[in-house]
């Protein structure tokens, strides 16, 4: 093959024309099955084409052929770095249109473990944000955390990642003490020392100011115009948290703040996101401090099986707990749009209910889609190497993007 | 109005934001309700796009977070376009819909809201519904090449076709779906509360009686 290069009229230097790549779809730094083709002129980035779908699994679809209580663990399978948090869009849809009073016990479990999916979460990403960027110690001292997490889960529930925790009314079952103990002992010592250690390394690091500090900047209009939420939207400036604004469950006893950028850079996206490891600190020794005690399932029993101890004494609770895991439970027709702030944004679930047991639609509204549609105009002028820290700083797992 | 007792997200108060809605936009609105803490509007298919610019430019629903597809195939109009609203300095959210049939298209919002393009692209991906000046509407989540839409209610859940890496072919080749059991699909429906169907040997009960 040959091919002959132009001279440039004016500096006599050899012109090249665009050429097309593909990051992705099996790059590590695609946190996922992500295939980007680039257009670059050298290396600067032209044109990005997001190609998602890869890790499409029709979640929905098979939604539509489960009971509401069957269909919960698909859950816990699309954000697979956050299982609680999207579990939780999907319960208080549940709810709201049953319209069933959740126990005060279980709202607090509730924030309390969605907080600790936060802390998790932003664990995994930080850390795999600062690796794509070249430094690989704080990932490790951040899995260090993270592994934490995960064993909380585990004490929790029983599962370290797919919880199916959360259920409509409440929770599955309640924590043990010590539990609870460990991790208010936990928050006091071992998260901060690890995760600020961790942070030393990266924060003033000038190889990771270099990298991404004025890289992919967005105004407040277009953060506005692409829909974007969470830690996108308050790194652009806006003071946006749906926990704040429009909050569920105990949200509105918790005293926490929301961070937000200054530049509207991925420099700020990340350092919301420290910040807000902090915060969801806060709030839940708040929730550890103000805890009642009571049931953590709602005694409706329509919705919500009873105890195993009732049921083997009781015909009654028998009938209930043998209806509710075969038929499951019939939700009044109507349709809702119910969203919460997710580690990584808005997660919303638009659910259709025709009054049968099982989900009619369950849209389900990912964060990373409308990120993702952006990396076109946040990448273009700028270098090949920066579309990593810019996806970086995105946060987007595809089990959530391609549903 | 029943008592809120779930826990789900709070919004700024509803009072009065249906009649200012339904004020403004006139008789474009072909539906209107508010039931379990939600506002929705049905409005006419060919003026969404003046309805979605008016909502966002007079009423402050500044983001478009989402653009759900519903099949309803019983309707002469079977598809729903579904289009959740966020007002960030109102706190308010709105669905609004419009309905469609496999050959009419919806225009395309993607003039108001660039992030528009995605989630059409998925509608027409799912449903097939089609989008009228979306310059882009390629397919965005099933595979290239895939054929139907496959979140149409009578699009059989395992599909029509199955994937599978030919060692003689050296690659991947599709062939048609093989289940070796049979899909369980259980029916719910109380024997107390009448199934619409005849009991295997109890013909009879239907039948001319002797």
């Amino acid at each position: 093959m040959s091919f002959t290069l132009e001279e440039s009229p004016t500096t006599g230097d050899e012109v090249i024309s665009n050429y097309t790549i593909n990051f992705g779809p099996q790059h590590p730094a695609a946190h996922g099955v992500l295939r980007m083709v680039m257009e670059l002129d050298g290396e600067i980035i032209e044109r990005i084409d997001p190609h998602i779908g890869l890790l499409h699994r029709g979640t929905e679809k098979l939604i539509e052929y489960k009971t509401y209580l069957q269909a919960l663990p698909y859950f816990d399978r699309l954000d697979y770095c956050s299982p609680l948090a999207m579990e939780y869009s999907y319960v208080l849809a549940i709810e709201k249109l049953l319209n069933v009073e959740v126990p005060l016990r279980a709202q607090y479990l509730r924030v309390l473990f969605a907080e600790l999916t936060r802390i998790c979460n932003h664990m995994l990403n930080i850390g795999s944000h600062v690796m794509d960027v070249g430094a690989m110690t704080p990932n490790l001292w951040l899995f260090e955390i993270r592994e934490d997490c995960l064993t909380f889960f585990e004490r929790a529930s029983g599962a370290r990642m797919h919880s199916a925790w959360f259920r409509p009314g409440g929770v599955h079952q309640d924590v043990p003490l010590k539990l609870l103990t460990d991790i208010a002992d936990w928050l006091d010592t071992r998260l901060p020392e690890l995760f600020d250690d961790a942070m030393s390394l990266v924060v003033d690091n000038r190889i990771f100011k270099q990298r991404n500090v004025d890289i992919a900047l967005v105004s407040k209009e277009d953060a506005l115009a692409w829909g974007f939420s969470g830690p996108m939207i308050r790194g652009a400036g806006i003071p946006w948290d749906i926990r704040k604004a429009q909050p569920y469950d105990v949200y509105d006893r918790m005293d926490f703040e929301i961070p937000v950028g200054t530049n509207s850079d991925c420099y700020d996206r990340m350092m919301v996101r420290v910040e807000e490891v902090r915060q969801s600190a806060r709030i839940m020794k708040q929730c550890l401090e103000q805890m009642p005690e009571g049931p953590v399932l709602t005694s409706d029993r329509k919705v919500a099986p009873p105890k195993r101890g009732e049921m083997k004494s009781s015909m009654e609770s028998l009938i209930h707990h043998f209806k509710l895991y075969t038929e499951g439970f019939h939700v009044p027709a109507g349709e809702v749009y119910v969203a919460t702030e997710s580690p990584k944004g808005e997660f919303g679930v638009y659910l259709v209910s025709d009054g049968t047991n099982k989900p009619y639609r369950c849209k389900i509204r990912p964060t990373a889609f409308s990120h993702l549609q952006a990396m076109d105009f946040m990448s273009k002028g700028h270098m090949l190497p920066d579309a990593t820290a810019i996806l970086g700083a995105i946060d987007v797992v595809f089990g959530e993007c391609d549903r | 109005m029943t008592k809120v007792l779930h826990s789900a997200p709070r919004y700024a108060s509803f009072e009065g934001v249906l009649d200012s809605l339904l004020s403004r936009l006139g008789d474009v609105i072909v539906a209107s309700k508010e039931e379990h803490g939600e506002i929705v509007l049905t409005v006419k298919r060919d003026e969404i796009e003046n309805v979605l610019r008016t909502l966002r430019d007079k009423e402050q629903f500044q983001q478009l977070m989402d653009i759900a597809g519903v099949d309803y195939p019983s309707r002469a109009e079977r598809f729903e376009v579904v289009y959740c609203l966020l007002s960030v300095t109102r706190n308010l959210r709105l669905i609004v819909k419009v309905s469609t049939d496999e050959a009419t298209p919806v225009p395309t919002v993607t003039t108001l809201w660039p992030n528009a393009g995605w989630y059409e692209r998925e509608a027409y991906d799912l449903y097939g519904v089609l989008f009228a000046g979306n310059t882009d509407l390629r397919r965005i989540l099933t595979d290239y090449g895939f054929q139907g839409h496959p979140f149409r209610k009578d699009f059989p859940l395992t599909g029509y076709v199955e994937l599978r890496y030919s060692e003689e072919d050296q690659r991947v080749v599709y062939e048609p779906v093989r289940l070796a059991q049979d899909l369980r699909q259980f029916d719910y429906q109380s024997p107390w509360e009448g199934p619409h169907y005849v009991l295997p040997g109890d013909e009879k009960a239907e039948g001319p009686k002797v």
